[in-house]
């Protein structure tokens, strides 16, 4: 049986639009079954398109969705790549809305679009069931007004809305790598208990769903490991076969690497133990993983072996978590250094004078703060100079937002009352979002699992 | 024998999940990985870490790969949506344990033509 080639267009919400053209361009050559997947939703983004659907029952899908589809609605369909997405994020019926509106405004009418609900569990389970779910990891919510609540859904629902024909669809929690397993699961009918292809398609997923960050980028260390042509590094293709043999390149002519090394890299991320991946479909096991250079950018994953699925889906529950006030201030030249720190020293004074107690950071950003972990102490190691570039750097929560920018009016109000010469003032208040990671039956989430289709 | 920092002979990438950071030290060569797996220790890096509140540190190997993967708990400042800290995934945390983490290991360990191998004048 042919190929099945799975490019990656986005490996975060804030990703390049234009990752996708070069992979379809690349497709448009190639036999065999083609796909294109964005990953866009990260645990807190989804937290704030539920906010945004609660204001605006119409929204709550990736506000990214236009950037990233009007570039490749029309050349995937020309090239017949179809499009698995999780741009619906709180809301894949209305993705699809917008995506067909998108589709008539680009004169491709007829194009079909399926969106994956079911994942969202503020609409099936109530509070009370909710907050008793065992956590994993994470916050607890008991007694705190839960935001969002999604179960991460696997490739099945994905499967079965390709099935429907659609040319997009639109998901909004799953598991990442669910993206590309999905496809794989509809191209080659791989049995619910075929655990080793499972494994590979999942490992597939999980090596494209971070974008370039298997091709090469978020990999440069100049001097010890260059990459070539960077600015436009090609994102991720998978060619996967029926027996789940896969190997990861990247499109002709596009700058970045696919080599052992940085497969190695993308292989480990966010993995902990390397012979329990666990997702909704299956657990995967890289223990006996071989990779094989398969010619100039295209690695070749052998090994990949599989389990049952665990009993229990992984879902998310957000709550409020009052707000986050960042400031900073710099100060440059000769004795940077003790005006920096004096700055701060003042901002500490103020805030105790004014009896602030809650959660506060001071520090002085060039002195190692990013790795002491708020131990000034570790500076003494550190040959600091006196002079050149430092920044003050203030971060605090607060319960309300009126507390949060109080403390970042502090930093600001040295530009005339603190030591001589700080500039540069920036600040960011932030609402900030508590999140537990639970387990929920697979029978309380999969029988909710719907396909809408909506034709443009 | 030379000593060097980790960085001299593995690369690695860092992910969080939670409060909970992992980190991949892969060597550049094969002559490096005997000396990752000798060196390169669960209560090295915890104490390497504990000082961003690191509890536990567990190393999983994967010699086929020659690589190590280290899952180091507690050390994300409660992690990335309640840390008070820059960088709240924790993603440079991996030149963390690459930078001072130092080993003493041969010559062959470090790749021909390393900066490490060349100072700059």
């Amino acid at each position: 049986m042919s190929q099945v080639h799975i490019g990656c267009g986005a490996g975060f919400a804030g990703d390049r639009f234009d990752a996708a053209l070069p992979i379809l361009a690349d497709m448009a050559d190639r036999e065999g079954a083609c796909y294109l997947i964005y990953e866009v939703l990260g645990e807190r983004t989804l937290a704030i398109a539920q906010r945004l659907r609660r204001d605006d029952p119409s929204g709550g899908f990736s506000p990214y969705l236009e950037a990233y589809l009007r570039l490749s609605l029309a050349p995937a369909r020309a090239a017949g790549v179809r499009i698995v997405a999780n741009l619906g994020a709180a809301n894949p019926l209305g993705a699809a809305e917008r995506t067909a509106g998108l589709a008539r405004d680009l004169g491709l009418p007829g194009l079909r679009i399926a969106a994956v609900t079911g994942d969202d569990l503020l609409s099936t389970l109530d509070a009370a069931t909710l907050a008793a779910l065992p956590t994993i990891e994470g916050t607890s919510v008991a007694g705190r007004g839960i935001i969002a609540a999604n179960a991460y859904l696997g490739a099945r629902p994905i499967a079965a809305a390709l099935a429907t024909g659609a040319d997009v669809v639109l998901v909004g929690r799953s598991t990442d790598s669910a993206l590309a397993l999905g496809p794989l699961i509809h191209e080659f009918a791989w049995a619910q208990d075929d655990w080793d292809r499972l494994a590979a398609g999942t490992i597939a997923g999980h090596l494209l769903e971070c974008g370039g960050q298997v091709t090469g980028c978020y990999f440069a260390d100049p001097g010890f490991k260059d990459v070539p042509r960077l600015a436009e590094a090609g994102f991720p293709i998978a060619e996967v076969d029926a027996s789940g043999a896969l190997l990861v390149t990247k499109p002709q002519g596009s700058g970045g690497c696919v080599t052992r090394a940085t497969v190695t890299e993308q292989l480990l991320y966010e993995m902990h133990d390397p012979a329990a991946y666990v997702v909704a479909d299956c657990v995967a096991d890289v223990t006996a993983v071989q990779l094989r250079d398969g010619g100039q950018d295209r690695v070749r994953i052998e090994g990949v072996r599989g389990r049952a699925a665990p009993g229990t889906l992984k879902a998310t529950l957000c709550v409020d978590a009052g707000w986050l006030a960042e400031a900073e201030l710099s100060y440059a030249g000769p004795n940077a250094l003790a005006r920096a720190d004096l700055a701060g020293a003042i901002v500490r004074e103020r805030l105790s004078a004014q009896g602030r107690t809650g959660p506060l950071r001071v520090e002085t950003l060039g002195t190692g703060t990013v790795h002491d972990g708020g131990h000034p102490a570790r500076r003494t190691s550190r040959q600091l100079s006196a002079d050149g570039e430092y920044r003050l750097r203030v971060a605090a929560q607060a319960p309300t937002w009126a507390e949060a920018q109080a403390i970042s009016d502090e930093v600001l109000s040295l530009y005339c009352s603190g030591p001589a010469g700080g500039g540069g003032y920036r600040t960011h208040v932030t609402e900030e979002l508590a999140i537990a990671s639970v387990l929920v039956p697979r029978s309380a989430v999969e029988t909710h699992v719907r396909i809408h289709e909506v034709v443009a | 024998m030379i000593t060097l920092p980790l960085h001299a002979i593995a690369h690695g990438r860092a992910g969080d999940k939670g409060d909970t950071s992992n980190i991949s030290v892969i060597a550049y060569r094969s002559e490096a990985w005997p000396h990752l797996m000798e060196q390169v220790t669960e209560p090295r890096v915890l104490a390497l870490f504990a000082h961003l509140g690191a509890s536990r540190v567990t190393r999983y190997a994967l010699p086929q790969l020659e690589a190590l993967n280290f899952v180091i708990e507690t050390t994300l400042g409660g992690g990335v949506n309640s840390a008070l800290g820059l960088d709240r995934h924790g993603k440079t945390l991996s030149f963390l344990l690459l930078g001072e983490l130092e080993l003493t290991i041969p010559r062959d360990a470090v790749p021909e033509g390393s900066p490490y191998l060349s100072p700059a004048p």
